[in-house]
């Protein structure tokens, strides 16, 4: 695939935010964006224009999920309590690409605080999937996705906390990376779950994400998690071992699912890759695992949002208990409150070992499987979710069954390492799939090199 | 299988700061059983002698000098986003 920010460099930036703009609106019916920053997106086109910011992404158009921090505009995680919020400040990876001339048009939706695989949690309404309406995005980046799915703006950010870059990228059949944890700065982020959180593209191509990530990653002193700057492009991957991951391609997988993730198997071995059948045991807690960790630290992150300093407040109330309670319940969507009270519940007292602790200790078992896979062989590969896109409200009254649809993408995010979603097919009746790549820790530079052996290989 | 009464989910309810309706209950009461049915499972695992993991960077303890940081966010811009201010101070509700 050929970059699609390189068509936009070297042209007016004035003229490229007003097109991005114009097919943002005629895009409407889809909701993938909450709202327009057009008039912060034409001053900065103007200083691009004027020679005043020049840079590898100049007068390139993009959007940002709504829970990544902004000037021009509001940032409301997709939730009533941050309905009306106005930031004082920008994210650092906001920074980094106006640093680079790139110009945030518009904030994309997703679930509310990112709780969710459909963007069906929004507080403002679901984003329908760029190839088929009455289907769901994915999510919780389905905003994201979609908008560069119907080509509104060549890259957006999303974050991937348990799969929302990589499930809502392979429903509509675009490229979404997750880089290794504590290589993007989440300075600036609605925080939900804070181990495994990050900041990655969606993009057209492997060589765009390639680009976003070099202007986007690197050390920030803003964010203690963040890791000495590491990444570095690499023009092409020398064929080694990749690992099938025999527990991902189950009976539980949709059957066209698992015919693509062979196709990608038989293009590897073409390229000269060795690639055979690796079990990670472990691999089939992932889920449990998280979704008693990320509960855990969702409750924790949460509990800010009390009605006082900022967003929300009820009107109602007449103390300050009243007021916490009556603002959380009116500010929060039922998801949110599930994985508040679940997470309140694996740490309270009594619970704790039982639930949070043992959690724990099963991510260090699941980690440790990894690594012992990871000398072996360069990458794992496999689906990312078990299915393409599903309809809208097909699975909103069971969050299990919401939540199995993360079963493929959780892992990379306990272990911390990267992960990428490569467009690869569509089912007989045109709905994206995608296939999963993942390496070792900081090996992000390998695989999207790795990535471009699949690129346009369906 | 875990299954969580009234009691238990008003009581979680309180931790959280969240004022649950009655009508909210019944829903919530099967959801939060069924999620902790599901996650449970965990309990059969071994994990006799294993440290647990709470971060992945592999980093400790990253310290910097102990000097006021520029930022470009005054008390000003914090005070306006609070929902009621009076002067300097954030006003709320009677805490008793």
């Amino acid at each position: 695939m050929t970059s699609r920010i390189l068509s936009y460099l070297n042209r007016s930036a004035k003229e490229n935010v007003q097109q991005a703009i114009l097919k943002a609106k005629q895009a409407e019916s889809y909701h993938a964006l909450l709202s327009l920053t057009e008039e912060r997106a034409l001053e900065q086109a103007t200083k691009v224009d004027a020679g005043e910011i020049t840079g590898r992404l100049a007068g390139v158009p993009f959007v940002a999920k709504d829970n990544i921090l902004t000037f021009g505009g509001k940032t409301t995680a997709a939730s009533k309590m941050l309905e009306d919020f106005t930031s004082p400040l920008q994210a650092t990876v906001i920074e980094k690409l106006e640093a680079e001339g790139a110009i945030c048009i518009g904030k994309a939706n997703l679930d509310a605080f990112a709780h969710g695989g459909s963007t069906e949690n929004s507080a403002f309404g679901p984003t329908k999937n760029a190839k088929d309406p009455m289907r769901v995005a994915g999510g919780s980046s389905g905003g994201s996705a979609v908008a560069v799915a119907l080509d509104i703006v060549p890259f957006a950010l999303g974050t991937d906390t348990g799969g929302s870059i990589r499930q809502p990228a392979s429903f509509n059949g675009v490229v979404g990376f997750k880089p290794t944890y504590g290589m993007v700065s989440r300075y600036g982020v609605v925080a939900m779950g804070s181990s495994t959180d990050v900041i990655g593209p969606i993009t057209n191509s492997i060589a765009d994400s390639e680009l976003v990530l070099e202007v986007i990653q690197g050390a920030d002193p803003k964010d203690m998690t963040t890791l000495p700057s590491y990444f570095k492009p690499i023009s092409s991957a020398k064929p080694g071992k990749i690992g099938l991951i025999k527990e991902h391609m189950s009976d539980n997988i949709d059957p066209s699912v698992l015919a693509q993730t062979r196709i990608a198997v038989e293009q590897l071995e073409k390229a000269g890759y060795s690639v055979e059948e690796v079990s990670l045991p472990m691999i089939e807690h992932a889920l449990a695992m998280y979704y008693i960790i990320v509960p855990a630290e969702v409750s924790s992150n949460l509990a800010r949002y009390d009605g006082v300093r900022y967003g929300h407040r009820s009107d109602n109330a007449q103390d300050l208990a009243a007021l916490y309670g009556m603002t959380r319940s009116e500010g929060f969507e039922d998801e949110n409150k599930r994985r508040i009270m679940i997470g309140a519940y694996v740490l309270s007292s009594g619970f704790f070992d039982a639930y949070y602790l043992q959690a724990q200790k099963a991510r260090t078992l699941l980690i440790d499987q990894f690594r012992t896979v990871f000398e072996k062989y360069d990458a794992l590969i496999g689906p990312v979710s078990p299915t393409p896109a599903f309809r809208l409200n097909e699975n909103t009254k069971d969050p299990i069954k919401m939540y199995l649809t993360d079963t493929l993408t959780v892992p990379a995010n306990l272990v911390g390492c990267p992960a990428i979603s490569i467009p690869f097919g569509s089912t007989p009746e045109g709905l994206p799939i995608g296939v999963q790549l993942m390496t070792w820790r900081e090996q992000d530079a390998k695989l999207l090199a790795l990535a471009r052996e699949l690129e346009g290989k369906a | 299988m875990t299954q969580i009464s009234d009691k238990d989910v008003r009581k979680l309810a309180t931790l959280a700061c969240l004022q649950i309706e009655n009508s909210q209950l019944a829903s919530l009461k099967s959801d939060l059983s069924n999620i902790l049915s599901y996650v449970e499972k965990l309990s059969q695992l071994d994990t006799n002698g294993v440290e647990p993991t709470y971060q992945v960077t592999e980093l400790r303890n990253v310290s910097r000098a102990d000097e006021v940081q520029d930022t470009t966010v005054t008390r000003d811009d914090l005070l306006k986003l609070a929902p009621t201010v009076e002067g300097n101070s954030i006003r709320i509700p009677k805490v008793l």
